[in-house]
């Protein structure tokens, strides 16, 4: 078990890692401007080759939350199966954390859908784009002050008529 | 007047001049639903494809956050509308997982053979559909008769052949019958037939091979590299299924039943092939578990206060009433605890995870899909590049993009 968690705080110093166990998910919250390093030790020292997903989360209104926007790094070893969560918040205005595209290939996409439902930057990714929602949208959808129903953007899409296309 | 020399032809440049851009789907007939290629041609070789995505957007996870944990089961099913019944399976793990129950050995049994029930399916659609767009209708049909007999089995187990949402928190929406366990020992028993027909139309078949083998090759470190999972990682030579390296449900008892089935060459073919393999696999199981089902109650007891009541204790005894209230009244419903977890099942498709982040309330917090066929989708215009255009149904095929879960 804990030779992950040595490695990082070797690394990283201790009081900068807040690990929390539930269930059989160990996670570590990472502070955003150790998280590439932190990853860059997970991959190359530690052997978390395999990024099983990229998850953001909104904490708005949150139990005991203090910061907004989490990302979450789900780990795999392929090795030993060992899985770790590493966890980074950024905050209003400008939420923004470093890529991991250069690490593993796979972070591409799933950043870009961070980026497309919650408006986290992610600086030094290649490609940073809408994926899911069409480029003119203007709202981050999965953002917990963003209503169920929508703000009406769908009828503000730009028309394209048979003269111009 | 002096003249000015001209800037320096870029040769790269000059070459650009002649590729043409085709825009692929989102309406076309290989692409099954709405997906999208830009796709930029020298000739019919592939230069460069660019994938545009979220015309089946639906916003399944910002609805996820006002549905309740049983509700939600409802949206999870046309996730991956071809095998429902395993994202069901995969998100009431998870929801179990976060709640601390641990399901009966009856409920485990039923849900490993639906969840086997729900790959074969899967699989016999995408091999299915992959020899279909290379041209060959036969086996599509041989595959579509089987999967017939799938919908059946669910169809008694559940009711509705589609979207059964079948699971509860806790257990199952009811308990399986005696036809329903004779329908899956015939299933299990004829199946080897029908996949041998199959087998016997595409294994030597010269046209398929030809149009499958090399095309799309995808590396064993590319594979991980790029967090491929199930039939797609394996048939580039990763030794991993959660089914025997975190083993969930029943698959702790039927370990000896079934082998991973794994690939080396990682092109379309050994996609093809180790779906085939994994479905006699999943037979087994089947085969193995639909006779020790263990007899006992199918939900886990009514004192967790977390199960769905039956009709007959709601109607007839006040606790199973209470019950009901409590889970079905929105200003009560579920106590979670405030705390968030990750759970994942191998489904036909890959690594299917939930992320589920509870708030002590009825409803999710936020819940996460690992989609498998997004990530899958995104090697696509890494292995592309160099092929032919006729190619793009082979690898769509052999990926099985499900436009559905693509885009949730």
């Amino acid at each position: 078990m804990s030779t992950t968690i040595e490695a990082l705080t070797a690394a990283l110093g201790a009081e900068s890692l807040e690990i929390s166990e539930f269930r059989d998910n160990r996670r570590v919250v990472v502070p955003a401007e150790k998280l590439h390093e932190a990853l860059r030790i997970l991959k190359n020292a530690v052997g978390f080759d395999f990024l099983c997903d990229v998850a953001g989360i909104d904490y708005l209104g949150y139990e005991g939350a203090t910061d907004r926007y989490c990302v979450i790094y789900s780990l795999t070893n392929t090795t030993t199966g060992e899985r770790l969560f590493v966890k980074s918040f950024a905050n209003d205005p400008d939420p923004e954390l470093p890529s991991a595209c250069d690490l593993w290939a796979g972070a591409n996409w799933m950043e870009r859908e961070v980026y497309d439902m919650y408006g986290v930057n992610f600086t030094g990714h290649p490609d940073l784009r809408r994926i899911l929602l069409p480029d003119e949208f203007t709202s981050f959808p999965l953002r917990k002050d963003y209503p169920l129903r929508g703000y009406g953007e769908r009828h503000n899409f730009p028309t394209v008529t048979r003269a111009e296309s | 007047m002096p003249l000015e020399a001209l800037a320096p032809i870029d040769e790269a440049e000059a070459d650009r001049e002649f590729l043409y851009t085709l825009n692929f789907g989102p309406q076309h007939p290989a692409t099954h639903t709405t997906l999208r290629l830009i796709l930029t041609l020298d000739g019919e070789t592939i230069v460069k494809a660019v994938p545009d995505i979220g015309y089946l957007h639906s916003g399944f996870e910002k609805l996820g956050e006002d549905l309740d944990y049983n509700q939600y089961v409802t949206v999870v099913d046309r996730m991956n509308y071809i095998s429902p019944v395993a994202n069901e399976c995969a998100w009431h793990h998870t929801v179990e997982k976060l709640l601390g129950i641990e399901i009966t050995p009856r409920c485990k049994y039923i849900r490993t053979i639906l969840a086997e029930l729900a790959r074969i399916s899967d699989h016999l659609l995408c091999v299915g559909a992959a020899a279909l767009d290379l041209g060959g209708l036969t086996a599509f049909l041989y595959a579509f008769n089987e999967r017939e007999k799938v919908y059946n089995i669910i169809e008694s187990a559940s009711g509705q052949r589609f979207h059964p949402s079948y699971t509860r928190v806790g257990g199952l929406m009811n308990d399986i019958t005696d036809d329903f366990v004779t329908q899956v020992r015939n299933f299990a028993k004829s199946f080897a037939k029908a996949h041998s027909d199959v087998v016997r139309l595409l294994n030597k078949n010269k046209i398929f091979i030809d149009r499958t083998k090399g095309v799309g090759v995808l590396s064993k470190a590319d594979a991980i590299n790029t967090s491929c999972s199930g039939p797609v990682a394996r048939a580039s030579g990763v030794v991993r299924d959660l089914r025997k390296d975190e083993p969930y449900l029943a698959y702790p008892d039927l370990q000896g039943a079934f082998k991973v089935v794994c690939a080396t060459g990682g092109d379309c073919l050994s996609r093809y092939l180790v779906r085939m393999d994994e479905m006699l696999e999943s037979a087994k199981i089947i085969a193995a578990a639909v006779e020790n089902i263990p007899a006992g109650p199918v939900n886990v007891s009514l004192d967790s206060k977390l199960v769905i009541p039956d009709k007959t204790a709601t109607y007839r005894s006040i606790e199973g009433l209470i019950q009901h209230f409590e889970l079905f009244m929105w200003n009560r419903r579920f106590e979670t605890p405030v705390n968030e977890v990750y759970g994942a099942q191998e489904t036909a498709n890959g690594e299917l995870g939930f992320y589920v982040v509870a708030d002590g309330s009825g409803k999710p917090f936020r819940c996460r899909t690992r989609p498998p066929s997004f990530i899958h989708f995104g090697i696509f215009p890494q292995i592309m590049e160099g092929h032919q255009i006729s190619d793009v149904p082979a690898v769509l095929g052999s990926l099985n993009i499900i436009a559905a879960e693509l885009d949730r």
